[in-house]
């Protein structure tokens, strides 16, 4: 198992989360897309700390977990606040701040 | 073996992420990103980093997804196949957006893939709970504290920001 077969599946990974929330319209799925990108980074990070047998990067990944989690909590509750005010979380109809 | 479990990884993660972004229901593409967080996980025990293979199952699909789902039948979301299949333009730029980040990645990945090292066998030693704890409860003890701070100021943020408006007693 070589290095850059395990960078190329988190480039592909990464790649396929950018598209998603270019393509998506469902705030939920965005912030799902979102998710992957994390994850596609946190696979980079751990091959890096596999490959070097330096633990620094698994911390890392161990802060970045933590990160997302606390992110996903808020950002749904963003989400369901925008639900009540909006009736809908499809991120073309939420244009309060739009220019 | 493990290149064969490492090419059935890959592509069950890979197959997973384009059923995310291409499902036209919001919960058939929560269940499609928890097997792409399994199969991370998978990658993860293949790369011998067991402590973040177990927190990936637990936190991620676990804690997070069980979050997405929740909050998806908590609004009662219908399908979005109407929104789907209009904007061709939109699909035409993020498509290739997408192609110009994947091109870039893997022409910065291809101009150094001769430096790369080989697997070091000091990972079986760097991957397990004993050696994360033993790095994380004295030289990152600091972070992990902050940690604990961050993750009850996202709780009570969350709380406030989801919460129905008080009514106010004049």
């Amino acid at each position: 198992m070589q290095l850059s077969w395990l960078l190329a599946l988190s480039a592909v990974l990464f790649t396929i989360g950018v598209i998603g929330v270019l393509i998506r319209r469902n705030a939920i799925v965005v912030f799902m897309c979102v998710e992957l990108m994390l994850n596609a980074v946190n696979l980079t990070l751990v091959a890096f700390s596999s490959h070097f047998g330096d633990i620094n990067g698994t911390i890392l990944v161990f802060f970045s977990l933590c990160v997302a989690a606390s992110e996903a909590a808020v950002g749904l509750a963003i989400i369901i606040a925008i639900f009540r005010n909006n009736l809908s979380v499809d991120i073309g109809k939420i244009n309060l701040l739009r220019w | 073996m493990v290149t064969y479990l490492f090419i059935l990884f890959a592509l069950l993660s890979i197959a997973s992420a384009i059923g995310v972004v291409l499902n036209k229901s919001a919960v058939n593409s929560a269940l499609f990103l928890v097997v792409n967080l399994v199969a991370l996980a998978g990658i993860y025990l293949l790369l011998q980093a067991q402590f973040l293979a177990v927190i990936q199952l637990l936190v991620y699909a676990g804690a997070i997804m069980v979050l997405f789902l929740f909050v998806i039948m908590l609004l009662n979301l219908d399908n979005e196949e109407n929104i789907f299949n209009k904007f061709r333009f939109r699909y035409g730029v993020a498509f290739i957006v997408g192609i110009v980040i994947l091109a870039q990645l893997l022409y910065s990945l291809g101009s150094w893939t001769d430096t790369l090292p080989a697997v070091s066998p000091k990972m079986a030693q760097v991957g397990t709970v004993q050696a994360v704890g033993n790095v994380l409860f004295t030289h990152y003890l600091l972070p992990f504290e902050v940690t604990a701070i961050l993750l009850t100021a996202a709780v009570v943020g969350a709380l406030l920001v989801a919460q129905r408006k008080i009514q106010t007693k004049e």
